[in-house]
């Protein structure tokens, strides 16, 4: 029985939390009163209501997007609930009380110990000590002036940045799914690191406290102020699964002069029944950084593999002269998935570069699309782009497309696009098992060496387990 | 070493080894030649372990060891080893990298110890140049943009690196210039010792002419009809399969 097999069965289970009564969440549909009683139940200051209803207002206004290539039943908008109080998931004894069957995917995945059991909620401090391992880290952040806290607290803490920062990336009307997580946007990280400073260590989302159920439409917003350096881990490997079918996030990076922030994706949303395609995450993002200052740099690193609909198009506007913008992705996809997934690298900026290496595998009966905007304004003389952007298929029933969208208004510029399709098939594997290899690190190393240039972006503890998780979503689907 | 006992195969619902029987022992060279069709790269795939065709009926024992019930990589690591008439390419995994993965996982199968990066880059280069080939080659991704030589070349320094008991060379000497085949062929014998064997499978005498097979056979609609010493080849060259079987089934 595979995980997702094991986790539909039990579609109550969520890592050992067995489903409490809702005290304290509203009726479902969405209205204006609805986004005036999240405002209000989050005591949150009048800029950001008046926010959140200009955005509910544009929203209305609005249709759905129809031109991805994708295929999926309606969504309704008013069979949500939009707000539920943070709930505490129920901590577990051990990891004896968790599924075996998760249990089995984190050990092929090389997921340490002490990982498995925070991402299963065991009660930590029952047998490891990981309050001390919590209390360290705030206290390194702190010595560096590193704020990393939720949204709803830097609303309160930190109005000011929130006011000049929030929609200014993403505007409000950017989008369908943009607009309506900035009218009812439940909770994300805030970060914010002073001038100079080198964040010490890693963010990941580890460190988020994270006994509260992720939400569905999740805010982000990361400040890197003059020379900073920031690098953001968002998600895990291990295999997520929600109640709630529509994921619609919003994630703004903004980079001054000479600051670098690096925001790291692992996805592996569950995605779906395995044989009907049914009931898996629809993941429709908004993730864009602007390098606002001379010489600052934003880069993206991402491994999909999940989700049943992946809508995402991570970009950077690269706005100040000499700024960098950089994309590194792999999509996978199997059994139904259906991604429509790229880029947009916007030059605006004199001597902006920008970089795009996306990998896409398709497998099963899948369809895996890149979509990807180069847009080079008349203003960005002597910017550069590059991209190559590679499809693998698996098998023969599944499909990859490409459409890259490249407009340049100014002629002293040079864009470079390469392109090429593969195929992983039974005879590959069967020439590396002549050779001594056994199957699966016959499937890892073709994988390995398609994604490679991908990979080595990657953080390092992010790095070993992704492509384990790409060995392990393709081991069923090569033949 | 190998004996292989009336075997059938299929593939695609099509019969192409209909009772091949064939017996090679250590230190033996042996060549199978026939028309197309015939089966000799079923016979070398089939050898391998290639999942594509089904085995029927038959027996195949090699060092003992019925193979059949076992995966490609398990005969590698028992000594088995077949040079593909057409390599497929790996890109972005370069050929050190994939020689020492190959290299430690016959090490582990057989109780050893792996190797290190630095001590496999000796063993590499000296295997290279028992096949003349040129340093670069271990950089660059296995067999992307490499010609048809090189890719042949690229097979027997995977034979020299994996140093197997028995290696069966399909078509090795296909799409190769004199020049390529005379490399080829020196660095085959350079490999060869009194405990391997060697099973050749090829169109043409030519290469031959370089590794000197004591027992030739002649492979016609899946099953071995005729065989001999190596005059058999210079024979079959000069009449042609049609006259050389009809007049040996008059003779």
């Amino acid at each position: 029985m595979t995980t997702e097999q094991a986790l539909k069965d039990k579609s109550d289970y969520k890592y050992g939390f067995s489903t409490p009564i809702e005290t304290e969440s509203f009726a479902k549909g969405l209205s204006e009163d609805t986004v005036r009683a999240i405002s209000a139940k989050k005591n949150e200051p009048p800029f950001l209501l008046e926010f959140r209803l200009k955005a509910y207002k544009k929203w209305l206004e609005m249709e759905e997007p129809s031109w991805g290539h994708l295929k999926y039943s309606p969504i309704d908008y008013q069979d949500i609930t939009y707000y539920s109080a943070p709930k505490k998931k129920q901590k577990l004894e051990s990891l004896a009380e968790v599924d075996p069957e998760i249990l089995r995917t984190f050990e092929r995945l090389g997921v340490p110990l002490d990982e498995q059991m925070r991402l299963t909620n065991v009660a930590v401090d029952v047998v490891f000590d990981s309050v001390s391992l919590g209390t360290t880290f705030n206290k390194t952040l702190e010595e560096a002036g590193v704020v990393l806290c939720p949204i709803s607290e830097a609303v309160h803490k930190y109005p000011e940045l929130i006011e000049k920062y929030l929609g200014s990336v993403v505007p409000i009307g950017d989008n369908f799914f943009s607009a309506l997580n900035s009218a009812v946007f439940s909770d994300g990280s805030f970060v914010y690191i002073p001038k100079g400073v080198r964040c010490p260590i890693e963010l990941s989302t580890y460190f988020r406290i994270n006994d509260k159920q992720s939400g569905q439409f999740e805010r982000t917003l990361i400040i890197a102020e003059e020379g900073s350096y920031v690098s953001y881990l968002e998600g895990c490997t291990a295999p997520a699964y929600d109640n709630n079918q529509l994921h619609a996030a919003v994630v703004e990076l903004v980079a001054l002069d000479h600051a670098e922030i690096k925001y790291s994706t692992v996805q592996n949303w569950y995605s779906g029944n395995p044989e009907t395609g049914e009931g898996g995450i629809y993941n429709f993002v908004t993730k864009r950084g602007r390098c606002q200052g001379f010489r600052s740099k934003i880069c993206w690193t991402q491994v999909e593999a999940g989700a049943a609909i992946t809508w995402k198009y991570p970009g950077c506007i690269l706005q100040g002269d000499e700024s960098v913008g950089e994309f590194y992705s792999v999509a996978l996809t199997n059994g139904h998935m259906q991604a429509d997934t790229g880029t947009k690298m916007i030059h605006l900026g004199k001597n902006t570069k920008s970089t795009i290496v996306s990998k896409g595998i398709s497998a099963d009966v899948s369809h895996n699309t890149y979509r990807g905007l180069v847009k080079i304004a008349p203003k960005a003389k002597k910017s550069r782009n590059y991209t190559q952007c590679d499809s693998m298929l698996v098998g023969d029933r599944c499909s990859a497309n490409t459409f890259p969208y490249i407009e340049v208004a100014n002629p002293s510029s040079q864009v470079e696009h390469e392109a090429s399709t593969s195929k992983m098939n039974e005879q590959q594997l069967f020439y590396l098992q002549s050779r001594g290899l056994a199957r699966e690190d016959a499937i890892n190393m073709i994988v390995n060496g398609f994604c490679k240039d991908v990979i080595k972006e990657l953080p390092l503890e992010f790095a070993a387990e992704a492509q384990k998780l790409l060995t392990l979503k393709l081991e069923n689907s090569v033949g | 070493m190998i004996e292989i006992k009336n075997l059938h195969a299929f593939t695609e619902g099509k019969a192409i080894l209909k009772g091949l029987t064939l017996r090679i022992l250590p230190g033996e060279i042996h060549a199978i030649m026939g028309p197309n069709g015939a089966g000799k790269s079923t016979l070398a795939k089939v050898l391998a372990g290639d999942p594509s065709y089904e085995i029927t009926d038959g027996e195949i024992w090699f060092k003992g060891q019925n193979i059949l019930e076992m995966a490609p990589e398990e005969r590698a690591h028992l000594g088995l080893f077949m040079s593909f008439q057409y390599p497929l390419e790996i890109p972005g995994i370069s050929n050190f990298q994939f020689l020492l993965s190959c290299y430690n996982a016959k090490r582990k199968a057989n109780g050893d110890v792996p190797v290190s990066d630095e001590q496999f880059q000796s063993i590499l280069d000296e295997k290279m140049s028992l096949v003349e080939m040129r340093k670069e080659f271990s950089e660059r991704s296995v067999n992307e943009g490499f010609s048809g030589g090189e890719k042949k070349r690229n097979e027997i320094l995977q034979m020299a690196v994996l140093d197997p008991c028995l290696s069966i060379l399909d078509e090795t000497d296909s799409g190769l210039d004199i020049d390529a085949m005379r490399i080829v062929a020196q660095g085959v014998n350079r490999l060869m010792s009194p405990e391997k064997s060697l099973l050749l499978i090829t169109h043409y005498q030519r290469l031959l002419d370089y590794i000197k097979p004591n027992i030739v056979h002649i492979i016609v609609e899946g099953k071995i009809v005729m065989s001999g010493g190596a005059e058999l080849a210079l024979e079959l060259e000069d009449k042609g399969y049609e006259t050389l079987l009809a007049s040996r089934k008059q003779g």
